[in-house]
């Protein structure tokens, strides 16, 4: 169809052109994920409305109208409840929660031994942090501090009666360092009963395996209360008569019993996934039972469940909160106890408490989910697409 | 153990603890008697604990006189009655919360979920949003925000929020108008069971049709119709059987019609919205797990995105998301024992009213634990039973 | 993890009941350990050592420890009395801004560390609420409960305690917010009302049957902890809060503003609180009972921490006898005491008197009058039974 004659050439590339307005920019974002449709329409304008009614007020609450120091309630109460605020105040009372802010970090422990709390908790966040990273080096030794030493040195500093440190029992223990001690020793018992139990469960021996069976679906049919309830309750009565128990051990026993039954069932997951060909490659090679498993199958099931690993430790964080019905002051437990301080006692109190503590669970539970993410996308070596 | 075979075949070598046969049963007997003999200590020693302090062992108890008041009593209880009673009363209020949770929990999440997958970006973002603060959070504190954070700090009686139409908002919870029924009430009743039988019938029939003949039957306006129109007809030719009684302001409190209390409003919003974060979690997976090809398919097939929707996608959608729906569904009727926390009396607060007074802690601990271990058992055979029906058919 | 465990002596009594007899005369069995000659003993001590060996292992793995019912024996061990208390009751059991146990039923505690030890801070204090504290005290794991319990038959039999006396005659009332509700100055007034009450105690039974009683409808709101039922109150939850009325009295302080609020005149129940011990050791009983008994006559007879040296050398019999300047007397040593101890008890904590105006009386905010617990010859029921 050309004309032959038409003896031009374009010697260079043409300048590529910008896209049709209405393809770009801030306008075609807006049509493409705003206005697509009317029913888009509606839902925009729907969420723009829900938006304008929650969040303005909320930070005003939160920030401008927010009372940050005082010394009592009288900071935090309008003048017809008794404070200085101008009546129908309302705003949120940061002042309680600086007040009370050690409180519920380190709850009733003596005001002189405290150093011994944040040097623990400075020994964790140091060792913890390198072992997080994956370019930190050292490794090994940085795991053996922290798995094998840090928490006999966290044991002696916490409760003393050694070397001269003066012995403090745990009822004075609260807030924060409730909420990471039973954190931390539940997820360091849940993971390994976690596995035995699962193995336990896919183990050939009938005997065995009824037990774990028995434990794990009784543990995980029942509520994490009425655990909490038989381990203070009814552990006591289990024992030789007049034998004591510290109310601390007993609901960390309940915890990690809780957990350790969550987290037999993830692992079970991970090992009904490996194929068999894994098993019987392990058995030609003639290795024993824990060679197998120990270098063939849990390293390769384990990277599987990282995500359902990481569920389970999240939700052993937050069910350390319950720890408060038993008569413990975790870190919510602690906040909860606080609103009745008459010191303080205010109709903002209790919200901004709330939202301190749901903001420090919060942050620990977002971080541990997202780093699960992070090593999950590390260690994915390909098998899986 | 698949190796098993090759070690008969060559000549048994070493001795007869190499067997891991014989190992494993040295390993059971011993793990048997261990526990044997921990079981027998343990019983021994509760037996022991229990003459000691007094505590006379077994059930026997239930028959007693309470002595003790229920906030929230759904079937007929007083002080005098049994501890028994009390306890009963206990698990019908689990159930109430629970039943009311599930189905606020499942409307929110579904919402949620669904939401979270939206071309629109800012309802993508509200729902991520709201699903990784709740994920995140302990359940009491959120029930501890719900009681503490907005229900105490409503109104007391005196200066009642007003919502029209009779009811009212305040610090003791929310009252409104109860209706009173009258006599040939039941009619109502008989037409609503009815005009389901009716909706049944009618959709096994239109479905036959359309296996037939191909022809459609619009069975979902019918049974609209049939629902609501039945028994607002039988409502009409009783002649108006009802009365309300509306609530009033006396010294103390509104009295009079149907109050919800802030403890059930507490428990009730906080499971539903704390549950609700993890069955939109939930939905979304089994949403994305359906392939792609299936709605291009569908659409190639010329199914408009409503049908492609209720005919292809959620129908394979369901599959996937049912297992761990059942699961979140037993979560929050664990969840539920948290009422103790603000006092709500469900199974856990009254069984623990029943132990602080009566001292037998065993046998309190065995209810809760038959009871919740019962209710996890039924749902997950009913789920059970639900999920074959839904599984993949192969040819 | 040892040490989370109660550090109690007797580690081989518990070794000899672990080797499965689950000896139900383990109590007397360590009671008899003392009644033996050196040579018995050195019998019991030889097989005793041989079981420890065997059964070693198993014992470590429970490293718990065994209180057996010489309560007297194993506190002199372990060098301290360890009390149950409430979780915070002011004036009664609550813990100062520093931390350290205040309060009526503390000093009792304290009292009896210093019988004991005569060192009134040889004690240590359990918080227990309302279902622990059976629990706690049954299992060993406090040595008496000092925390304001109501003396019932069914907790003296059944649940196996004894109360070693009163130290506080109560009787359950009811409080209101006077400036919301003007109008209610008797709890006959009370129908239709919310009722915050503490579940678990007598207290919630008594409250049914009153309202029962005088056909009146509550609505009941139950809490399990004290302080969720002060909260509960004070946000307005209830209208009526209904427990001891000493209780209502320390609780009224502690609520946002304590004059809205009135304590009705009615007194619907008899709760003399007092301290328990474990039943089965006699010893102990005494040890408790007869320490607040002291702390009565010393009143009675003008014995105060101030005055206590000096009436040391007083004349009179009963004084001397009392405070262990009797030469021959062999009271305190029955006992199983020091000498000195009711003047310990008086240097430590002072009289019945000074312990009560100082921590809920007149020189407190909580500002009781003493009432009931008056002593028997200034018109109240406070009567120590005669120290001879």
């Amino acid at each position: 169809m050309q004309e032959h004659d038409l003896a031009f050439v374009r010697a260079e590339m043409v300048i590529a052109q910008a896209p049709p307005r209405g393809e770009t920019g801030l306008v075609h974002w807006l049509r493409k994920n705003l206005f697509a449709t009317p029913l888009d329409t509606v839902l925009t304008i729907l969420a723009l409305l829900f938006i304008a009614w929650s969040v303005p007020p909320l930070i005003e609450w939160a920030f401008i109208n927010a009372q940050w120091t005082g010394t009592d309630r009288s900071a935090c109460a309008t003048v017809a409840q008794g404070g200085n605020q101008p009546n129908g105040w309302t705003g949120a009372c940061w002042a309680f929660v600086n007040a009370k802010f050690e409180q519920f970090m380190v709850g009733r422990y003596p005001i002189g031994e405290r150093w011994r709390v944040y040097l623990t908790g400075f020994l964790f966040a140091a060792l913890l942090i390198p072992l997080l990273i994956p370019r930190a080096p050292y490794k090994a030794l940085n795991a053996i501090l922290f798995f094998g030493v840090f928490p006999i040195v966290a044991f002696l500093l916490l409760v003393g009666g050694f070397f001269g440190l003066s012995y403090v029992p745990t009822t004075r223990w609260g807030g924060l360092l409730v909420t990471l001690v039973l954190s931390f020793v539940g997820i360091a018992i849940s993971l390994p009963a976690g596995i035995v139990l699962a193995l336990g469960r896919r183990s050939n021996m009938p005997v065995v395996k009824m037990l774990c069976v028995i434990f794990i679906e009784t543990i995980r049919g029942v509520p994490l209360v009425t655990v909490l309830f038989m381990a203070s309750v009814m552990l006591p009565l289990f024992l030789p008569p007049g034998t004591t128990f510290d109310k601390f051990l007993r609901a960390l026993i309940g915890v990690a019993m809780f957990a350790s039954a969550y987290m037999a069932e993830v692992v079970r997951g991970g090992l009904q996934a490996i194929p068999k060909g894994q098993y019987e490659g392990a058995d030609s090679l003639g290795l024993s039972y824990w060679q197998k498993m120990g270098l063939i199958v849990l390293p390769q099931a384990l990277k599987l469940v990282i995500p359902g690993i990481v569920n389970t430790f999240i939700g052993l964080f937050k069910d350390t909160s319950l720890v408060y019905i038993i008569g413990m002051f975790d870190l919510l437990g602690i906040v909860r106890q606080n609103f009745s301080d008459a010191n303080w006692a205010s109709a903002q109190t209790p919200m901004s408490g709330l939202l301190f503590a749901g903001f420090v669970f919060w942050m620990f539970c977002f971080g541990m989910s997202r780093y699960s993410m992070f090593m999950e996308r590390r260690l994915n070596t390909g098998h899986r697409s | 153990m698949a190796s098993q075979e090759t070690i008969h075949v060559a000549e048994p070598r070493g001795s007869l603890l190499n067997d891991p046969k014989v190992r494993g049963l040295i390993f059971q007997v011993v793990v048997g008697a261990a526990l044997v003999l921990l079981v027998w200590w343990i019983v021994g020693n509760t037996i022991e604990n229990l003459r000691r302090a007094n505590i006379s062992s077994g059930f026997g108890f239930l028959a007693g006189r309470a002595g003790f008041d229920i906030a929230q009593t759904p079937i007929d209880y007083s002080s005098n009655s049994s501890f028994g009673r009390a306890i009963l009363v206990g698990l019908v209020n689990t159930i109430i919360v629970a039943v009311s949770g599930i189905a606020t929990a499942t409307i929110i999440g579904f919402l949620v979920g669904i939401g979270r997958l939206s071309r629109n970006w800012l309802v993508a973002r509200i729902c991520t949003v709201y699903v990784e603060v709740f994920r995140n959070i302990p359940p009491l504190l959120v029930i501890f925000f719900w009681y503490f954070g907005v229900i105490s700090v409503l109104p007391a009686p005196r200066d009642s929020i007003e919502l029209g139409l009779g009811t009212y908002i305040n610090s003791r919870g929310f009252f409104m108008p109860k209706a009173v029924w009258g006599e040939g009430a039941w009619l109502i009743a008989v037409a609503f069971v009815l005009a389901i039988a009716m909706t049944w019938f009618v959709a096994r029939k239109a479905r036959q049709r359309q296996m037939a003949t191909g022809q459609q039957f619009p069975v979902v306006r019918t049974a609209i119709g049939l629902i609501v129109g039945l028994p607002v007809l039988a409502f009409l030719v009783t002649g108006l059987p009802v009365t309300f009684e509306v609530p009033q302001l006396s010294t103390f409190n509104i009295r009079g019609g149907w109050t919800v209390k802030p403890e059930f409003l507490s428990l009730y919003l906080a499971l539903s919205f704390y549950t609700a974060s993890f069955i939109a979690e939930i939905v979304r997976a089994g949403i994305l797990g359906v392939s792609k090809g299936q709605s291009e398919a569908s659409f190639a097939l010329g199914l408009r995105q409503g049908q492609a929707l209720r005919l292809v996608i959620v129908p394979q959608a369901m599959r996937i998301v049912i297992p761990p729906l059942t699961s979140q569904y037993l979560n929050l009727t664990k969840n539920s024992s948290l009422a103790v926390a603000i006092g709500y009396p469900d199974l856990v607060a009254v069984g623990q009213t029943t132990m602080n007074q009566t001292g037998q802690a065993v046998e309190v601990v065995a209810i809760w634990m038959i009871v919740y271990l019962g209710l996890s058992l039924t749902t997950s055979v009913f789920m059970n039973w639900f999920n074959a029906r839904m599984a993949l058919v192969e040819r | 993890m040892a040490f989370f465990i109660g550090r109690r002596a007797g580690k081989g009594r518990r070794a000899a009941g672990i080797d499965g007899t689950f000896a139900a005369g383990r109590s007397r069995e360590a009671k008899k350990c003392g009644e033996m000659g050196p040579a018995q003993r050195k019998g019991f001590s030889m097989s005793y050592k041989f079981l420890t060996g065997v059964l070693g292992a198993a014992a470590l793995a429970f490293t718990a420890s065994a209180a057996s019912a010489a309560t007297l024996d194993d506190v002199k061990e372990k060098g301290y009395v360890q009390c149950g208390v409430s979780t915070g009751l002011a004036g009664f059991s609550a813990p100062n801004d520093a931390g350290d146990w205040e309060g009526f039923d503390v000093d009792l505690c304290r009292a009896i560390a210093a019988a004991v030890f005569g060192d009134p801070e040889a004690a240590r204090f359990t918080p227990t609420n309302a279902t622990e504290r059976f629990t706690a005290l049954q299992s060993g794991e406090i040595d008496v409960l000092t925390r304001n319990t109501t003396w019932t038959l069914s907790r003296d039999t059944k649940l196996g305690f004894n109360f070693a006396g009163v130290n506080y005659y109560d009787g359950q009332g009811f409080m209101i917010n006077g400036k919301n509700l003007p109008d209610v100055n008797s709890a006959l007034q009370l129908s239709g009302a919310a009722v915050c009450v503490q579940t678990g105690t007598t207290t919630e039974l008594n409250l049914a049957d009153y309202f029962r009683a005088n056909n009146m409808e509550y609505n009941p709101v139950v809490f399990q902890a004290l302080e969720e039922v002060n909260a509960a109150y004070d946000s307005g939850r209830c209208d009526v809060y209904t427990t001891d009325q000493s209780g209502l009295y320390a609780i009224r302080l502690t609520l946002t503003n304590p004059d809205d609020h009135v304590v009705l005149p009615e007194i619907i129940s008899k709760e003399p609180l007092g301290p328990a011990v474990r039943q089965g050791d006699d010893q102990w009983l005494d040890v408790v009972k007869w320490t607040l008994y002291a702390m009565i006559q010393a009143e009675e007879l003008g014995i105060t921490s101030a005055n206590v040296e000096e009436m040391m050398n007083s004349d009179n019999p009963e004084i001397k006898r009392i405070l262990g300047q009797e030469g021959e007397s062999t009271l305190a040593a029955d006992l199983g005491l020091e000498n000195e101890w009711v003047v310990n008890i008086i240097k430590g904590v002072g009289n019945y008197g000074e312990v009560f105006e100082r921590n809920i009386g007149q020189d407190s905010p909580l500002k009781i009058s003493r009432g009931l617990n008056q002593l028997w010859t200034k018109g109240g029921i406070q009567y120590a039974m005669p120290i001879r």
